[in-house]
């Protein structure tokens, strides 16, 4: 569960736990965090928190709210942000069950019930309409969030998973295996590294932090230079021949994408595969030759 | 009508990096234009049964309905599509299947599975989902989501108590507020969609849309489209690389020419006089 800690100075005053839908800041006693300072508004901010998320939000202040140095009207919590109204600081610590958990939890997908959260905020007029479901309490997954604020949303109470029953009648329970005339491919085969991250990034991640290029050897367009930060790069003529270098953690990759000619590299065609680039790896695609190289 | 000259499919499934199986469930058709994804949930194996359940049961009735009630012919009821109710009908009992199921054996109690499903027809495309899986849709230079999620993370989105900026740092990106096979009765979102020659039309599972950011899934669909089947592992193989916390599934769909239905001259006569 979430947590504020508030201090002055330097010095720790007291932990709060948001275990409230709202938490209120301000001077006047009623809040549930109460700062009894003049720069501090009567009522000065609230804290609204559903499941993991919490969003602070300034009550028209007067001295306004900052988080980390910013000020903010509005604004999601993320763990270890400041908050500081006048000279008090709040330290935002999430270490929500799902942080303890592992992020193999987290990722489980779960069903939450229409209508088992009190919605804060303007009514969504957007949302979709509560799906006149009957509830069926012993059918229920992750429905951990009855009480009123933040549940866990990690609550989610596996059924008893008894074993040893007759597997039913079920058609297929295999994976995509549907039907004779299904399509599918396997993935590709899997490949090690990668750490799981927080978030996504928005592109690749550097392949082992070095950034390499392409120079163009022969050709009108000898001796240009081009650097491969994106995590695709098309090389060749579409129609003729293309092919892909594709940047990794494991590295830099090229693959055929469309023509009768496979790419060239140091001499030898490429198969469909994709294929590993070494530093200085001379490539030959659609009649023009390029060097692979990485840069310092 | 053979669809298999006017569309190209590719797709691919894969447990991720984590995860020792595989709960997503795919099932394509490219002659009946049919293309069905779920991601299911659900303890021990129960949510791959779920899935299982759903590909299976949706298309193996609706590969004979499709043939004998043309989805691009109104239905007498309410003049939509005859696709619509082929669909929503299929869903229906998809998910009384899965319930029962998951009522009469307790080790499946409580399972269930999201679901994208879309038939293709006359230039268009019936897509129906429930959940959190997606399809997006790549037409000229444009990249764009086309189906809106059924979950908590969406809900807040539209109340405005978040941006989808922040959406991504979310920890509640995993709570769906509609699945299929959790309740007795099931309510699908279907609508239909001009298609047009040239557009790749993407469905995923979150496996994807949370491992690899749209830019990034648009960067691929653009400058691999000459090869669907390597775009379609190149997906699969970036949310892997970025951590493939969760399975990954991907269908691409690519219109390869008009596919208008050729209606004789009494048709149209009918459609003039009406």
């Amino acid at each position: 569960m979430a947590k504020l800690i508030l201090s002055m100075d330097g010095l720790v005053l007291k932990e709060i736990t948001l275990t409230k839908e709202r938490t209120t800041i301000g001077r006047k006693p009623h809040n549930d965090i109460q700062i009894d300072n003049l720069a501090v508004s009567g009522e000065h901010a609230v804290i609204v928190t559903i499941l993991n998320d919490s969003f602070l939000e300034d009550l028209g202040s007067t001295n306004g709210t900052l988080v980390n140095g910013q000020p903010i009207k509005k604004h999601f919590l993320q763990n270890a942000d400041v908050i500081e109204l006048g000279k008090y600081r709040l330290k935002y610590v999430s270490d929500g069950p799902a942080a303890a958990k592992g992020p193999q939890d987290f990722e489980k997908t779960m069903v939450i019930r229409p209508g088992s959260m009190p919605k804060p905020g303007p009514a969504p007029d957007a949302s979709p309409s509560p799906s006149p479901s009957t509830s069926q309490p012993a059918n229920t997954m992750g429905t951990s969030q009855g009480m009123p604020s933040m549940g866990t949303s990690q609550g989610m109470t596996t059924p008893g998973t008894s074993q040893g029953m007759a597997t039913p009648g079920t058609p297929n329970s295999g994976n995509s295996q549907g039907m004779p005339t299904l399509g599918t491919s396997q993935g590709m085969p899997a490949v090690g590294t990668s750490q799981p991250q927080p978030a996504m990034s928005t592109s690749q991640p550097v392949a082992g932090g070095r950034v390499a290029a392409i120079q163009i050897l022969t050709g009108a367009n000898a001796g240009k230079e081009m650097e491969l930060t994106k995590a695709l790069t098309t090389l060749g003529k579409p129609g003729v021949q293309v092919a892909v270098i594709t940047k990794r953690p494991q590295g830099y990759f090229i693959t055929h994408v469309e023509g009768t000619n496979f790419p060239i590299v140091n001499g030898k065609a490429v198969d469909a595969q994709a294929h590993p680039l070494n530093d200085h790896d001379v490539l030959e695609l659609a009649g023009v030759k390029m060097e692979f190289f990485f840069k310092t | 009508m053979n669809l298999s000259q006017a569309l190209e499919i590719a797709s691919s499934t894969d447990p991720g990096m984590v995860r020792s199986h595989n709960e997503d469930s795919i099932a394509v058709d490219a002659a009946k234009g049919l293309v069905v994804l779920a991601d299911g949930m659900g303890g021990y194996n129960a949510g791959e049964v779920a899935s299982g359940m759903a590909t299976t049961v949706i298309t193996t009735e609706l590969q004979d309905l499709l043939e004998t009630n043309p989805p691009f012919e109104p239905d007498p009821a309410n003049g939509r599509p005859n696709a619509e109710r082929l669909l929503r009908d299929q869903i229906v009992k998809a998910n009384t299947s899965i319930f029962q199921a998951a009522q009469s054996q307790p080790q499946y109690a409580g399972m269930g599975t999201t679901l994208v499903a879309a038939v293709f027809y006359d230039n268009k495309a019936m897509i129906a989902h429930i959940g959190d899986s997606r399809v997006y849709r790549m037409r000229e230079e444009t990249f764009e989501q086309i189906t809106k999620d059924h979950s908590l993370l969406q809900e807040q989105i539209d109340s405005g108590m978040i941006t989808p900026e922040q959406a991504r740092f979310s920890q509640n990106k995993n709570l769906v507020t509609r699945a299929l096979g959790i309740d007795p009765t099931v309510e699908p979102e279907l609508r239909e969609y001009d298609t047009r020659p040239g557009d790749v039309w993407l469905l995923c599972s979150d496996g994807l849309n949370d491992m690899v950011s749209d830019e990034d899934i648009g960067l691929t669909l653009q400058t691999l489209s000459a090869n669907l089947k390597l775009a379609a592992q190149q997906l699969v193989q970036m949310a892997n690389d970025n951590g493939g916390r969760d399975n990954v599934s991907v269908i691409l769909v690519r219109v390869l020419r008009d596919f208008a239905v050729s209606r004789g001259w009494v048709t149209r006569l009918f459609g003039w006089l009406k």
